[in-house]
Order: structure tokens, then sequence, then C-alpha cells
């Protein structure tokens, strides 16, 4: 049981050589860099390459394709001594992904900084931090930005299951995942991808651009704990959210949604309830709080650019998106967390959050375009 | 935003010499790291030649509980940074814990770790996979272990750019620093020395197929036929000036004085390569003209049009012959995300002895690539202030990072009374 997306690479416009290149990983990128130029408006002829950059999430990159060829070159996992004259010309990028972020910039030809960020399961917010860092330097002045990661592969279902981390419920999948919900055993794992268009403010709003959102400030922090567990007491993440408050020159008040990190894992959930009411005080008991993961998986490294993308959306539309699946709360987890329906609300500013193996623990703060 | 960044600490895990020590002993003598790869029987394979770091013993570093979870880059990566650390004379506990970070690069991921692993599962199920999986093999295992090592808490960061990200790393950490972080450790090591691991690195096409280890990668040769991989990289302290100083540090290998990434334009275009705007933007970053170079570290492809295309960027920002250009990396292959940081320690050292290391294995390059390759013997004489380190990655990475010597005149008065100047 998986949350697989329903992708169909000829159907999005790729051509057989791009599906024949790509891992499923790089496919769902580019499909998504396509949309959002689009969406963005932004003639990207008018832009010099030079100053045209992509920072790209993801934590697994192309785990599908690589478990594949090794199906192939090993038949089957039955030769150690891979069998050389069954490899794929397109092996070597499997194998190291750097060729996703440069997918993504050769669609609009950027010649500017192009990375992969791979913190594992914070990939997407700090991925999209690290844009915003680059043009707030001066290094960019637009970042194709955003993560993506297809790892619903049988390497990763069985790794995860091997620490328990993905909820045993198979014969339930839309119930599946139960963020802060007492009953919560696991997450489900996904697939899926976000890419957005990042400009620098008085060049958006000098041609014109419909602003979802800006992005107020980043921030991250590490627990250095252990490569999987997390610490009960959130504080490395509540100090990444008071960091990022700093630097947003916000009040924790000022804070109307949290999109948060909500694994729908045992640890996961209650880590970061701590963690919100260290880095929010008291007004943690008074801000909608919700995980959407609830309802479409966590997909590890991509997820936290999706999460930003609902942000932006629930901004754009003055809606909070509820956490699914959601009937009885974890005594533990005892904040609103926007339980099955979602809320109509003018939203000023969002905190989105992220946690992840390897202990990275970031916080991304998006505000009404316009400072108001 | 113009807070200097100094190097402090060099850790080193290279085909030719484990330490720093070790590595330019062997850098400057000319003693290779390239041998026939002894892991797996390579007769079935088109080629098998690799710089392996063969003497490394793990168990004398590592814990046991830290081996069996870590795929051998890992153990590569954490010994170096620990290296790196002890170099730089760094009592972890002196600083507050969100001022030390770490920023590793990482092109392959815990591969030999991974193909294990897929090995139990097709052949003996899911039960078979080790619970250590879903973190050995992601490209944020080094940057995780080595913060959960150390306890570095402040910014951390993973970056993939192929061979070019291990000098992303390292500019990267120079920016988290002018954000506020004192201490950062950078960096990047790979290995993939298995046999799936090798097929990968076979499939670019672009290995050498030649089967004489002392000549077989000889970049910018007219000859040259494809390059070697090899294992291990560097990593390095890196510091704000003022915090260095302040905790007495005797010894500062340079300043991170410049930095920049570009991305070639798609092969479709009749835009020009963007490899000479990279070292153009690092040499404007650390406000230095071309003249003020002592010598340039070569990315040094080993296949003809790529080395073509780097002396062209060279010779284009320089003039022809104008700067010295080495590539000790002809002695340990290309690292992948170590091979930056790995040429940078070079680069320190450089500045450090005042000697310039030779390219070993090329002996004739081409009139017309106009470039002044060191070949044959170390080059001395001349001060070395300040080094240009470039690295390529494949689908078109570009990174240059300059470092400009620094130097300490101590007045003995103890800690906090060092000055410093830049040269």
């Amino acid at each position: 049981m998986a949350g697989e997306a329903d992708f169909d690479p000829v159907f999005e416009g790729l051509s057989q050589r791009e599906i024949r290149r790509m891992d499923r990983a790089s496919q769902f990128a580019v499909v998504c860099a396509r949309e959002a130029v689009t969406d963005s408006g932004l003639d990207f002829g008018t832009v010099p390459p030079e100053r045209v950059g992509v920072s790209l999430g993801s934590a697994v990159a192309a785990t599908t394709s690589i478990e594949r060829e090794y199906l192939v070159l090993s038949d089957a996992g039955r030769q150690w001594l891979v069998d050389y004259e069954w490899a794929s010309p397109h092996m070597f990028h499997y194998l190291s992904p750097g060729v996703m972020p440069a997918e993504v910039a050769w669609t609009v030809g950027a010649e500017g900084p192009v990375t992969l960020v791979s913190n594992g399961c914070t990939s997407g917010v700090d991925s999209v931090g690290h844009a915003v860092a680059l043009i707030s330097e001066g290094t960019a002045d637009v970042m194709l930005s955003g993560a993506s990661d297809t790892p619903v592969t049988p390497i990763v279902v069985a790794s995860l299951d091997a620490i328990k981390a993905t909820t045993p419920r198979n014969d339930d999948p839309e119930h599946a995942c139960r963020p802060f919900d007492a009953s919560r055993n696991g997450f489900v794992l996904a697939e899926g991808a976000a890419v957005m268009v990042l400009e620098e403010y008085e060049r958006a709003r000098a041609r014109g651009a419909h602003i979802y959102a800006e992005i107020a400030a980043y921030a991250a922090r590490c627990s250095a704990y252990h490569m999987t567990r997390l610490k009960a007491d959130g504080r490395e993440l509540a100090e990444a959210i008071r960091l990022a408050l700093d630097e947003a020159r916000l009040d924790p008040t000022a804070i109307d949604y949290v999109s948060a990190h909500g694994a729908g894992t045992k640890q996961n959930d209650r880590h970061e309830t701590a963690a919100l009411k260290l880095g929010l005080g008291e007004h943690a008991y008074r801000v909608q709080v919700s995980s959407i993961k609830s309802m479409i998986g966590h997909s590890l490294g991509a997820i936290g650019s999706i999460e930003i993308a609902a942000s932006a959306l629930a901004i754009d539309n003055s809606v909070i998106p509820p956490t699914a699946n959601l009937h009885e709360a974890d005594p533990e987890c005892d904040l609103d967390y926007v339980p099955l329906v979602a809320r109509e609300a003018r939203i000023g500013s969002v905190l989105t959050v992220g946690s992840g193996f390897g202990g990275f623990q970031s916080a991304l703060v998006l505000r009404r375009p316009g400072g108001s | 935003m113009s807070t200097p960044v100094y190097l402090t600490g060099l850790g080193v895990a290279a085909p030719n010499g484990l330490g720093a020590g070790q590595f330019w002993d062997a850098t400057l003598s000319g003693r290779s790291g390239i041998t026939e790869i002894t892991r797996f029987d390579t007769s079935r394979y088109p080629a098998g030649l690799a710089g392996q770091i063969l003497d490394f013993a793990a168990e004398n570093y590592l814990t046991g509980r830290l081996r069996i979870q870590t795929d051998r880059s890992t153990r590569l990566a954490l010994v170096a940074a620990d290296w790196a650390l002890a170099d730089a004379a760094v009592d972890t506990t002196a600083f507050n814990e969100y001022d030390m970070g770490v920023v590793t690069s990482n092109a392959l991921g815990g591969f030999e770790f991974t193909h294990n692993e897929l090995r139990n599962l097709w052949a003996e199920g899911p039960d078979a996979v080790s619970v250590y999986e879903s973190f050995a093999w992601f490209y944020a295992v080094n940057t995780g272990q080595i913060a959960i090592r150390n306890g570095l808490r402040g910014r951390n960061n993973t970056l993939v750019a192929e061979q070019a990200g291990g000098l992303d790393a390292i500019g990267h950490a120079r920016r988290t620093i002018r954000r506020g972080v004192k201490l950062m450790l950078a960096g990047g090591v790979d290995s993939a020395f298995d046999p799936w691991g090798w097929v990968a690195q076979l499939s670019t096409g672009q290995i050498s197929l030649d089967r004489d280890p002392r000549r077989a990668y000889r970049p910018f040769d007219g000859t040259a036929c494809g390059y070697l991989p090899g294992e291990g990289g560097a990593f390095l302290v890196l510091e704000e000036a003022g915090s260095a100083i302040a905790r007495g540090v005797d010894r500062v290998y340079g300043e991170i004085a410049g930095y920049a990434s570009t991305f070639d334009p798609p092969a479709t275009s009749a835009r020009p390569p963007a490899l000479g705007r990279a070292i153009e933007l690092a040499l404007a970053d650390a406000g230095l003209q071309p003249a003020d170079i002592s010598v340039v570290f070569a990315d040094a492809a080993g296949i003809p049009a790529l080395d073509r295309a780097e002396a062209a960027a060279i010779s284009g920002v320089f003039g022809p012959r104008s700067v010295p250009v080495t590539a000790p990396k002809a002695l340990t292959g290309r690292l992948y995300a170590g091979g930056g940081p790995l040429d940078v320690a070079a680069a320190a050292l450089s500045i450090r002895d005042g000697v310039i290391p030779a390219t070993a294995a090329t002996s004739a390059v081409p009139d017309d690539y106009d470039i002044d390759l060191v070949v044959g013997h170390p080059r001395t004489g001349e001060a070395v202030t300040a080094a240009l380190v470039l690295a390529r990655g494949k689908c078109g990475f570009n990174s240059a990072v300059v470092l400009r010597a620094v130097a300490l005149s101590t007045t003995h008065h103890g800690k906090g009374a060092t000055t410093h100047d830049n040269l």
C-alpha cells in the first residue's frame, strides 16, 4: 500500500527519448517544472540564462531505476558480478542524481547555480531555503526550486518496513495515515513532486506576476542524536522555528497556520508537538496545525516542497487543508490539528516544518505577498 | 557578508595516502594510488584499474556498532572528518552546539552497502534486508553521521552535483559561516568499487580502458583516453576568521576567498560552455585579478574534448600559458564528490610549502591547448599566494574555489592577541 501518482509520462508530454533517459523522479520534476514555468507567466527568454538557477530536492532520487537495472544486471539477484553487457547507458545518472536538477535546468536553459539538495525527508524544505538564499545574496534572479521523489519500490519499502517506520495498515489505504491520532502507527510511503518559480519580489511585482506568497525566512538545525530516532523534547526543531521567525521578524502570534511534518509515526508527531510548543510558546495552543500527509502520504524528500506549495495555495485561497483520519487525538498531541474538514480563514503567515533521518530539522515561513 | 572564512584543518583519505601528510608526500614524490581493482574479479569487465585505498582499517577508528551500519564511503568520511577536526585542534565541547555544522557532497551514496541489501532482498526476501539500509544508502548519510559523531547542530546540508559538488559544499559552508555559524566541516567522500558500482561507472563510456596503471589516466595529454575513478576525498575545517583567531589557532592554511558555480547550456544550444564564467565569477568574488593566481588545480577530465574545453577556459581568462596548471588527481583517480575537496587540500599544502605538484602521467600536451601544465617534477621557487581550484560534474556543472594565503603574525600575548593580514 502506498501513495502512487496517476502519472502517464506520454500524456504529460514527455518524448520517448526523455522517458527512456529519465528516471521516474526526474520525469516528475520536469513535468512539474514545465507546469510551474507556464503558470508563472514568466518569459524565460527575457531573463539572462546566467541569472537563472535550479535548486531541487530529493532523498532517494533514482531509486526506481536503480532497482530495475539491478534486477536486469544481476539476473534478479543471482549474480554478484553483475553483467556489464546489460548495462543501461543511463545507469551512472541513476546512481549519481545530479542529472535531476540538470534536467530541470535544461527545460529553461538555466546557466546559473544548479544543485540537488539531498537531506532525506527535509530535502524539499531545504532545497527551497537554498534557492531563497541564492536570490537573497544576489547570485540568481530567478530560481526553479522544489523537490521530487518516487520511492515506491521494493528496496525502499523493505528498508522502511525493517525499522517499522511505515504503517502496517495495508488493508485500509485511505485511513492508513493518521497524524496526531491516538491510533497512528506509521507513515504511508508515497511519491510526488512540486516545483516552483521563485523570483525577487520587486522583479515579480514589476512584471505583474500573480504572486502566491513571499518566502519570508528559512532556518535549519540538526538534532545530531540518531540517524532515525528523534529526541522527545523537539528542541532543535524548536530552535529552527525560532530562528525562522527571527529572520522573518515575526512574533509567533503572527503565524496563522502551521503546515506540519505530521508523518503519522508515534515519535514524529510527539516530537513535533513538543517543538511547536517550545518554538511558538502559548501561541502553539491557538494556531491551526494540519498535516496533508494524512491524504497524500509521505513522499520523503518531495513532501517538503509539496507542503510549501500547499501553504502558498492556502494563503492564495484563504483556506486551511485538514488533517484527515484524525478522530481521537493522542493525549500528548493536544494542539488544534484542523481535523477532517478544511477551514476558510484569511492567512497572513504560514510556518511549514520538516524533520528527517539524519537529524535534519527545518522551518520555513511564507507570508501573504506585499507584507499585509 | 564579507567575513573572511579561514581553512584551519585538513582531513584526507586518498588512494595514495591516508592523512594529509602521507597524501602530500606521495603527491610530491609522484607515488600513485592507481592499481588493479582487488575487491572483485574484473576479468569480465572492459576496465579494471582504479584509485583504491588499500590500507584503511576502519576497525582502528570506528566501533563495530558504527561499522555495521555504514557503507565504506561513510566510514572513510567519518575518519577524514575526525582527522580534519584534530588537525585544526578543535575542541568541539568549547563551542556552542549550534555554532558548528557540516555540509557534505555525495555523488554516489552508500552504494556497495545497497548492492548487498538488494541482493539480500531479491535472493533471500524482505526479512533479510538490513535495518540500516534506510539510512546507509541515501545521499545525506555522511552529513548525518558526522553530525551525530561530533555533535554538530548548526545548519547542515548535502549537495549533489557529481564531481563539482565537493566545491559547492565548500562554497556553501562559507555561506553558512557568513550567516552566523562559527565552524563548518565541509567536504566529500565517495566510493563505489563493488561490481555493480563499477558497471555503473563504466556505463559513462568515459573510463579509460588502458591497462597500464602508470599512464591510463593522463589528463591534457594529446593521447588521453578517459579517466580512472578513485575512492576517498577530504574534509576541511572552515571557520569564521575572528572566531578562529579568538580560539588561538596557530595555523591557517588559507582563506576561502572566492567561490562560484555555473551550469553549461544544453548540448543543443549555440551558447558557450560556462566554465570560463565560473572562473571569472570566483576571481571577482575574491577581489583578485588573473595575475594574482599562482596555480590552477584543473578538473582534468582526461577526455580530449573536455580537456580542450577546460584548457580554452583557463587560457581564455589567464591568457596563453600565463599560469601554472596542474592535476595531482592523475595519482588518485577522479574521486567524484571527494575530488574538489582533495584538490583544495592540495592547494592549501601548495600554499604552505611554496611548491606546485606535477601532473604525473601526462607527457605531451598539445601545443594548441595553450596551457602551462606542470609535468614531470613539482615546481618550486616561487611563493604560492593564491590557488584556483576547478571541478566539473557530468551534465554540465562547473564550480570554482579560490584559496588565498593568509599570514598570521603572532604577537605571543596569549589567546585573542593574534593579528592577521591577507597577503
